[in-house]
């Protein structure tokens, strides 16, 4: 019973050095592989397995954004065409609603200018005809007035060939006048 | 020390009840161990020392195991090994002292933790069946390390008398009861903290080997007559205490690597 007796005098509390020692060694063993060698190790891959996963994400998200990015480049060109397309058809509506109206108004131009040429024309050669008529019926008056009077109450018959000559010639100048 | 009838495993005494023979109770003797090299008055090898060392390269295999050649997409061991790193580091150094104070101490915290639940489970291994930690040189010798940069870190972050302060509680709104107050905390942070942040996991795992001991030599004491029948409950109560102490180990190690981690953000903390 010596160990027995040993622990009598033997306080559980006070520890025995060299076990203290023993246990600062074999502390200091764990807590030198895993602080220097191993816990970095494992840090250095969870870091690594973080970015990764993280990588991950940025890169779906990136795509994600370029995607949209893209669809919307589109949606604008689209938009951007449907617009080109409406202002060109006005353009062409515009121009051809002018081209018909200049054309109309041409028309009516030429039409008016055709019109007063004639009307011109007409009363040029009214005039024209009206003049001569005058000249020749006081011609003709006067002839038919100095013929009358030149043979004057001869005979009757010569009266009526008077007459007849007066009106042959008359017919034959209307004849040459023609 | 040669004939020692009660420093031996239960059942190698050939002592029943019914024989004439006292019970042999567990007591102090329990956790004397005669060295297996050197003498008690000078340096000495014993049982524990080499359980201490064991749980040393154990822990050491184990880990550098699972973190020697760590992969990207874990195996099984590796995974485990990181369950356990991520416990303490997140569920208690982060939780204590914050990620960005706290990061530098994981790597002792963790250590902690597992050395003292590897030197609490020898308690239930066979063969070895002796918790390190119930002999006070191994819960001392880390809490002293712990206290020594626990009052390091203090002096070093608050200055002398700023130390000084954070370690007395010094408050001015508290008047005439400030030096009561003073005496107490100071009491209690520098003296009483580190014994009983050793004790407390010394006392533990001394009472569960204890009680084991109680009911494995009561087991084997009773075999005789109808003690037997004693015997049989005696045992039924080594296995329910056997699964307790696997519990109280691992809630130990994690009260002990917790309380370390609250000792240092007492220091950290800004004095207020």
């Amino acid at each position: 019973m010596i160990l027995a007796q040993e622990a009598e005098k033997e306080n559980p509390l006070i520890p025995p050095w060299p076990e203290v020692v023993i246990g600062l060694i074999a502390f200091v063993i764990v807590f030198g592989f895993l602080a220097k060698m191993l816990l970095p190790n494992i840090n250095k891959v969870l870091e690594e397995r973080r970015e990764a996963i993280e990588g991950g994400i940025e890169k779906a998200d990136a795509a994600q954004a370029e995607a949209q990015s893209v669809l919307e480049q589109y949606r604008a060109q689209l938009t951007e065409a449907r617009h080109e397309a409406a202002r060109l058809r006005q353009e062409a509506t515009e121009q051809g609603t002018a081209i018909i109206q200049e054309m109309r108004a041409e028309g009516q131009r030429q039409r008016d200018e055709i019109i007063a040429a004639g009307h011109a024309q007409l009363a040029a050669d009214r005039k024209a005809a009206a003049t001569s008529l005058r000249q020749d019926v006081g011609k003709l008056a006067t002839d038919l007035a100095g013929k009358l009077v030149g043979e004057s109450l001869e005979d009757v018959a010569r009266q009526s060939r008077a007459i007849d000559r007066f009106l042959d010639e008359l017919e034959e100048k209307a004849e040459a006048g023609r | 020390m040669s004939a020692d009838p009660t420093q031996v495993l239960a059942f190698e005494t050939d002592c029943h009840i019914f024989d004439g023979c006292g019970f042999p109770g567990p007591g102090l003797h329990s956790f004397l161990f005669e060295p297996i090299w050197g003498d008690t008055d000078g340096f000495y090898f014993n049982k524990p020392m080499l359980l201490a060392l064991l749980g040393s390269i154990i822990i050491v295999g184990f880990f550098w195991a699972a973190f020697a050649k760590p992969k990207l997409v874990p195996g099984k061991l590796q995974m485990t090994a990181e369950a356990g790193y991520d416990f303490v580091r997140r569920g208690i150094v982060y939780e204590t002292l914050g990620k960005k104070e706290g990061e530098k101490y994981v790597p002792l915290m963790v250590s902690i933790f597992f050395f003292v639940w590897m030197l609490n489970l020898w308690s239930i291994i066979p063969i070895a069946q002796f918790p390190v930690t119930s002999i006070i040189a191994y819960p001392a010798a880390l809490a002293g390390l712990v206290y020594i940069l626990w009052m390091s870190l203090t002096f070093k972050r608050h200055g002398f008398v700023g130390g000084l302060k954070n370690l007395t509680g010094y408050d001015k709104s508290l008047g005439a009861i400030l030096p009561l107050v003073m005496f107490i905390e100071f009491l209690s942070n520098v003296i009483l903290r580190p014994f009983t942040h050793a004790v407390r996991l010394f006392a533990n795992m001394f009472a569960g080997h204890t009680l084991l001991l109680l009911f494995t030599i009561a087991s084997w004491y009773l075999l005789n007559g109808i003690g037997i029948a004693y015997a049989g409950v005696s045992f039924v109560m080594v296995i329910v205490m056997t699964g307790f102490e696997l519990f109280v180990q691992a809630v130990q190690a994690y009260v002990f690597v917790l309380l370390a981690c609250t000792f240092i953000q007492g220091a950290l903390a800004e004095h207020h």
